[in-house]
């Protein structure tokens, strides 16, 4: 508890410091290459009969939205006089950024990542590696991301006075939720600006996927009061929701629970423990969810639908096909989805590229 | 006698030297095992025990149990096992049971504290339950006599310290080094600092744990003026690798035994 005090209080203060927003923002735009086009779908538009805009968010170093928050928290660590950063991966999206951010501002880098994750994303570890990060092995439980999780947790609470953790998602203890939602702000800060210069007013409907949540409460944030914007995340709904075999806590109802620190929506059986989840994308393979999606849902302010893997790898190679973007997996959700429910004007965050995903899609389709 | 009394009565057995409690995971490897485990421990001279129920994802403990909370919940553990564990054991030495907070939340407090109660455990310890969300927790434990054990670290601040201190029942549970429970080599640096630090924020007993896993670290542990020692991963360890456990967990805290007394 006391050093998610420490770190609440010295965000609050980096937060609304002049000197870190400044130095952040030379970093995101010369270095990740923000700010990020809105682009007009045109033939999917076209396809769906209604308009489909694109927040270009793959069009980021290192290929995702993740980087948003990793330099955030990088130039955190660096203002609290930590030198040592921890984080977790799923994919390897997130520990690739976080490696990216710790190499350019010299600090050390321990990226946690399951062993079949590991297997599963080779290219991601050499490029973890290359940029200077050990990447360790987690061989408890699953295997996956939830457990890499847990152990980044626990290294932190072993190395606190000298390590911060870089949580990848809008999960985890207070303050973690907030300061990612805070980072990843900027996706809708700017989407929100660059709708109404282009289309001189606001989309009907904004659109992202959700597995811990990060893209989409990033992308949703700055239409919260917005109240004619519909916000919808869409999760994965696996080889079905009725399987049991999936990663849509929200869609689905799961119980309230606790899951590395945090209430909300979470797969659990019924004594409480914790289910594990399902997904084509390791992203959205995750059994809770951020705590502020719970609340929105709970609010009814924003709306949670679930897509099967089926469905998101046609739309993969759907929307590869029609506009020449490759999306990453965990986005192809949020295609598939807008493109089976069309709307009048959407905006759909598109948080990464997916060539990560190729060999996964190819090997499942073919 | 109330647990809170049962526990207290424990520890006053062995004022002047420290209360020696294993830990142990119910239903591992299973549930009879898991009986016939905590008997052995009782004979070998253990003062209390802790009972671990089995979790998915146990954030504050280390590989070895968290290992063996993997195998116990692939063999069908359920958290109505865990309660039949405690059941046979309560009536032979006071058992105080560790369990993560979203199982406890999952039944309710206040069904809990009761499940508790009806299967004659003394107290509670939730190490993923922070001060700030006790108070119901400890409503319902009070309610019934039970003790909600909380714990500290030593990066816990002292203003911090005193409160969780005065609203310590049973005993204080005193982590010996900041991290997880597991096996460490040597006394964990300034563990004396760590329990006159904790005595002086509380009136209940502090019993120091994680990372003490040879009689010597046990002893090292008592000299620094600990109430009490907690030994886990190191007796999980031995239910893991040995043809048969309640032997070897038994004759591995008879040396603990030996050692303190």
């Amino acid at each position: 508890m006391p050093a998610l005090v420490e770190l609440e209080e010295a965000w609050v203060q980096a937060r609304d410091d002049k000197g870190y927003q400044d130095e952040l923002g030379v970093l995101l735009r010369d270095f990740a290459g923000r700010p990020t086009p809105l682009y007009f779908a045109e033939r999917l538009s076209e396809l769906t009969g209604g308009e489909l805009w694109l927040k270009r968010e793959d069009l980021l170093h290192t290929g995702a939205h993740k980087i948003n928050n990793a330099l955030g928290q990088a130039l955190l660590a660096k203002r609290m006089g930590k030198h040592r950063i921890i984080a977790e991966t799923g994919a390897g999206q997130h520990g690739v950024a976080t490696a990216v951010a710790c190499a350019r501002l010299g600090l050390e880098c321990v990226v946690y990542m399951g062993a079949e994750d590991i297997r599963r994303q080779q290219p991601n570890v050499e490029r973890m590696q290359l940029l200077g990060a050990t990447v360790a092995p987690v061989e408890s439980g699953a295997k996956t991301l939830k457990e890499a999780v847990s152990e980044a947790i626990r290294d932190w609470v072993s190395t606190v006075a000298t390590s911060h953790y870089i949580i990848g998602s809008a999960v985890g203890p207070a303050p973690f939720p907030a300061i990612v939602r805070d980072l990843q702000r900027v996706i809708s800060d700017e989407a929100r600006a660059q709708m109404i210069d282009r289309t001189g007013g606001l989309p009907e409907r904004v659109i992202a996927c959700v597995g811990g949540g990060s893209n989409a409460i990033g992308g949703f944030a700055a239409f919260l009061d917005d109240s004619e914007v519909q916000l919808i995340g869409v999760e994965a709904a696996g080889e079905g929701l009725d399987s049991g075999r999936h990663g849509a806590p929200l869609t689905a109802g799961g119980r309230p629970g606790i899951l590395h620190g945090s209430l909300s929506a979470i797969m659990q059986t019924d004594e409480g423990q914790i289910a594990e989840a399902h997904s084509v994308s390791a992203g959205l393979d995750y059994p809770g969810s951020g705590p502020q999606h719970a609340w929105l849902r709970e609010t009814g302010r924003a709306k949670y639908v679930a897509v099967t893997d089926t469905d998101a790898l046609a739309a993969f190679r759907r929307v590869s096909e029609l506009e020449g973007i490759i999306p990453a997996l965990e986005t192809a959700h949020a295609f598939a989805w807008a493109m089976a429910n069309p709307g009048k004007r959407d905006l759909l965050i598109l948080s990464g590229r997916g060539d990560k995903d190729l060999a996964e899609v190819i090997s499942r389709t073919t | 006698m109330t647990g809170v009394e049962r526990i207290a009565e424990a520890f006053a057995s062995r004022v002047g030297k420290a209360a020696l409690m294993p830990y142990l995971m119910a239903c591992f490897p299973d549930e009879d095992t898991s009986i016939a485990i905590g008997e052995a421990c009782v004979e070998a001279g253990a003062d209390l025990l802790e009972l671990g129920i089995p979790y998915s994802d146990p954030l504050a403990d280390g590989p070895v149990i968290h290992e063996a909370a993997t195998a116990a919940l692939n063999n069908g553990a359920t958290v109505e096992g865990a309660f039949r564990v405690a059941r046979s054991l309560s009536p032979q030495i006071p058992v105080v049971v560790m369990c993560y907070a979203n199982l406890v939340l999952s039944m309710g407090w206040t069904e809990f504290a009761a499940a508790l109660a009806d299967a004659g455990v003394c107290g509670l310890i939730c190490p993923d339950l922070p001060l700030e969300e006790a108070p119901d927790a400890l409503a319902a434990l009070d309610a019934l006599g039970l003790a909600l054990v909380p714990l500290v670290a030593p990066t816990t601040p002292d203003s911090r310290l005193k409160e969780i201190g005065s609203r310590a029942r049973g005993f204080l549970y005193t982590v010996s080094v900041a991290g997880t429970t597991g096996e460490r080599e040597g006394l964990a640096p300034g563990v004396d600092a760590v329990v006159a630090r904790a005595k002086l924020a509380t009136t209940v007993p502090v019993a120091v744990g994680f990372g003490i896993s040879t009689p010597e670290q046990a002893l090292g542990t008592a000299a620094a003026g600990a109430d009490g020692v907690i030994i886990g991963s190191r007796l999980v360890r031995e239910a893991e690798e040995a043809a048969d456990p309640a032997a070897a967990v038994g004759a591995a805290v008879r040396q603990f035994a030996a050692g303190l007394r």
